[in-house]
């Protein structure tokens, strides 16, 4: 299919190329093949400021692909001039004497060398003071003076290197995680400080020392145990108390209960010369139970990184008309009735109808179509989608609360509230548990008042301890732990803590069409030639017409060496056409490309005509958005699992039932709106089935959150990746059945360890009630417990196969 | 034995400024990123590497 044989490949972003000598750089002396002017503009850059040792550095290609990057040079010259405005600096840059701060997201960050070519740059612009980059969250803090240099000036340097700047001004849900982040290390770290402390000072205490001197070490053990418990702790019993309001029996309340009855009873002993405190113990406990919930956590924010909200897909500008003349505006001061200009390339910045001109809109972001719907007058646009081709002019009819995305938000918000409450197997096991050991406390204590309070008191909270669910606390979240590693190595991650509880339940999943089972994108199908040209030539010509094209038909093309063609030019709507060999070429619709009727070849996706105005049609290319590889494997597999398979589509024509038979799914749905697929699910959630859910668009956000587990594709809408309880992240959709089968197998190693933890305690228990066990034997004895717990849970670490990443 | 009741306020209070200098450390941003500083130090500039390359591309390079 692809024309070009095997040749030398871009020195930069390692694109095959037969023009390398047509665009090259001197880099060490040597010159290197580049792909197109993008690139060497890029390579030209980096060598001139001194930082060549990038390509040394670099361990993946940068993703940027040259082409886009030259157009969007151009595009984007006029439009960074808007970030030196102040209406639009006072929404992300913060001023502090004369420095000025703020953060960017950058776009096409690959490998750990991008920090350190970025931060290098930057670094040597005037007046930067301060340049780092962020390698997981791909955020870029900058402080400079802004005296000397300009924000557009910042974002042009980045874009010389082939990185896309945009501004960031925190959310509130973004300032909220940082905040529980701070906090969560804070904690961790006076839990494990108090806990080293107090350890050092109770090892004296075991040898034989004054009872005044035991008194004053165990007073000062008490001290320090008394802000770990208070601030370190304070989740515990903040959970715990919620709990019991909602009278539901979680982990936290025999946590909370323990922690607080051997800190009583360890104050009681401190002053009564009692046998033991517990205080190192329970600073242990804590510090423990903190660490696993700080990677929890961490987990859970790194889904939800860096301006992931759906804010940033509005522009921050917009071009009023006012009179003759356009009048850059901030976003936020676009009011209904404005009337507005908006460029091909750039997005359109609130609901409203077009009033003059004709071009292609991208609506992928919210409706998951990848292919640009066509707008004329009077068709309405959506606030946040792309102006793909020629300039439009628009009346504005909705803004803010009011505008289509602002809906999907509280669809959103609704799902979420409605979403089924996973029961999670740790939970329920916990609570049983937990009444069981406060009731055979009770008992123990009442067993031994007779000999005396002080007696029961003891024994009783040394069975407290012997029970203390130390390899029970450890059985479930070892397991999950391993589990969720095991499953990011295969592609998938996660990020919500039921998901792997939920998985073995689930009994339909249900797909999204476009972008989901399909690759979302077009990609060349067939060529039939009509005329003596054969099929390399055709596609030479057309992506020759192509090269210059903004539109996600170009794309396809891509990977072709064009032929020389000259003065292309786009026809909204209909195709292209340039100048080839003084004749002119034209490519698209069937009824454009040539003036006769012609009968169109029979098959899927679309057919577009290349003809010739001399010498007449050319010939038919095909081209058709495809399913995933791994498609219909996964299609087979969950079948084979017993599991039904459905596919709800918000596209209304014929490829939803056409994509249904050829993965042989039953049950299709096709022209559904977001709140369709939220309602179609939950009529199967009210039947008592429990749903999992795969897509990619905004559209589909609110279905993912409504859902019982959701899973988003590795090209997901930032918005869905956030509400998705799970990411692919290799686009391989085989990864779920090894999910489900992972989930399986998790769940049966959770029954093990808890079998084996519980059958040790209902061992131990009774020797610890009749007062036999020493403290060390119940020691040695738990920790032998843990041990083999966690050794059980290590093993879901072992991976069978990793595959390799589906060429994207 | 009586050198305890000097050495465990010592040791209290040393453990005093630990917490409050972590604290001042996480206040000021120094565990918000823990993924970048690992890898910046494996790209510290090599001056070596630049004077042993070609003469050719030395295009003038900006300097602040």
């Amino acid at each position: 299919m692809t024309a070009h044989s095997a040749q030398e490949r871009c020195f930069h972003c390692g694109e095959a190329t037969t023009d390398g000598e047509r665009w090259s750089t001197l880099i060490d002396g040597q010159r290197q093949p580049m792909c197109c002017p993008g690139c060497k503009a890029i390579a030209e850059t980096i060598v001139a400021s001194g930082l060549k040792d990038y390509y040394r550095h670099r361990t993946v290609l940068p993703e940027v692909t040259p082409a886009e990057f030259s157009n969007a040079d151009i595009e984007a010259r006029d439009t960074l001039l808007f970030y030196d405005s102040d209406a639009l600096q006072k929404q992300f840059v913060a001023r502090d004497g004369e420095f000025a701060e703020a953060t960017f997201i950058i776009e096409g960050i690959s490998c750990a060398a991008c920090s350190w070519l970025i931060e290098h740059r930057m670094a040597q612009l005037p007046g930067i003071d301060k340049a780092l980059l962020n390698l997981s969250s791909h955020r870029l803090f900058l402080r400079w003076k802004h005296a000397e240099i300009n924000v557009s000036t910042l974002i042009e340097a980045l874009l010389r290197l082939g990185y896309k700047a945009t501004p960031f001004s925190a959310t509130s849900q973004e300032q909220a995680r940082h905040k529980e982040n701070k906090v969560a290390i804070r904690r961790m770290a006076l839990a494990g400080f108090g806990m080293m402390q107090i350890m050092m000072m109770s090892i004296p205490t075991y040898s034989d020392m004054s009872i005044a001197a035991e008194f004053f070490l165990r007073l000062a053990q008490m001290v320090l145990a008394v802000p770990v418990i208070l601030y370190s702790g304070a989740p515990f019993f903040r959970a715990a108390l919620r709990d019991l309001q909602a009278r539901h029996l979680t982990m936290d309340v025999p946590v909370s209960l323990a922690i607080m009855l051997a800190f009583g009873a360890s104050i009681w002993s401190t002053f009564n010369q009692g046998v033991e405190v517990y205080f190192s113990e329970i600073c242990m406990f804590i510090f423990f139970l903190l660490v696993g919930r700080y990677f929890e956590m961490r987990a859970r924010h790194r889904m939800s990184r860096a301006g992931n909200n759906l804010l940033t897909l509005l522009p921050n500008l917009a071009l009023r008309v006012e009179g003759d003349h356009d009048v850059l505006i901030a976003s936020t001061d676009i009011m209904v009735g404005d009337v507005l200009r908006v460029k091909p390339g750039q997005a359109i910045a609130a609901d409203g109808v077009v009033i003059e001109g004709r071009s292609s809109v991208d609506e992928a972001a919210l409706t998951g179509e990848y292919m640009p719907v066509s707008k004329k007058v009077g068709d309405t646009l959506i606030g946040g989608t792309m102006n793909v081709e020629s300039p439009i002019t628009m009346r504005v009819t909705a803004t803010g609360a009011d505008a289509q995305l602002s809906t999907i938000m509280r669809l959103l918000d609704r799902a979420q509230q409605a979403k089924p409450r996973a029961a999670l197997i740790a939970d329920r096991v916990a609570s049983y548990f937990v009444m069981a050991v406060l009731l055979i406390s009770l008992s123990v204590f009442l067993f031994w008042l007779q000999d005396g309070a002080e007696k029961a008191f003891f024994i009783a909270l040394s069975v407290l301890v012997v029970t203390c669910p130390c390899a029970l606390a450890l059985a479930t979240p070892t397991a999950l732990t391993a589990a969720t590693a095991a499953m990011r190595e295969r592609g998938l991650l996660i990020s919500k803590s039921h998901v792997l509880e939920t998985l073995p339940q689930i009994n339909r999943v249900v797909f999204d069409k476009t972008g989901t089972l399909t690759q979302g994108r077009l990609t060349l199908e067939q060529v039939i030639p009509l005329a003596d040209k054969d099929e390399a030539e055709l596609l030479a010509l057309a992506a020759g017409l192509e090269k210059y094209s903004t539109h996600p038909i170009a794309k396809a093309f891509s990977s072709i060496t064009p032929s020389r063609v000259e003065q292309p030019e786009q026809i909204s709507g209909q195709g292209i056409l340039g100048q080839w060999n003084g004749m002119t070429l034209r490519f698209g619709r069937a009824d454009f490309a040539w003036h006769q009727p012609l009968s169109v070849p029979q098959g899927n996706g679309q057919w577009l005509l290349l003809a010739a105005d001399n010498i007449g049609p050319l010939g038919w290319i095909q081209l058709n958005d495809s399913l995933r590889r791994s498609a219909a494997t996964v299609v087979r597999g969950l079948q084979q699992r017993g599991i039904e398979v459905s596919l709800l589509t918000g596209d209304p024509g014929e490829s939803g039932p056409l994509v249904a038979a050829q993965l042989g799914i039953r049950d299709v749905r096709s022209g559904m709106t977001p709140s369709d697929k939220l309602a179609a699910v939950q009529r199967w959630q009210n039947a008592g089935e429990k749903i999992m859910m795969v897509g990619d668009g905004i559209n589909d956000v609110p279905v993912l959150a409504g859902a019982d587990l959701s899973l988003a594709v590795n090209e997901a809408s930032d918005l869905a990746k956030t509400n998705a309880d799970t990411l692919l992240t290799n686009g391989q959709l085989e990864v779920l059945l090894q999910s489900l089968d992972t989930g399986v197998k998790t769940r049966r190693i959770i029954t093990q360890n808890h079998i084996w933890a519980i059958g040790y305690n209902v061992l131990a228990l009774p020797a610890a009630a009749a007062g036999l066990v020493e403290p060390w034997q119940a020691a040695i004895g738990m920790s032998l417990s843990s041990v083999l717990v966690v050794a059980n849970a290590m093993r879901l670490l072992r991976t069978q196969t990793i595959l390799p990443p589906e060429n994207p | 034995m009586d050198l305890l009741y000097a050495l465990v306020p010592l040791s209290l209070l040393l453990l005093g400024i630990a917490i409050a200098v972590f604290f001042w450390a996480v206040r000021n941003g120094q565990f918000d990123d823990m993924d970048s500083p690992a890898h910046r130090i494996l790209f510290d500039d090599d001056p070596a590497d630049d004077t042993s390359s070609a003469q050719q591309d030395k295009t003038p390079a900006e300097k602040p």
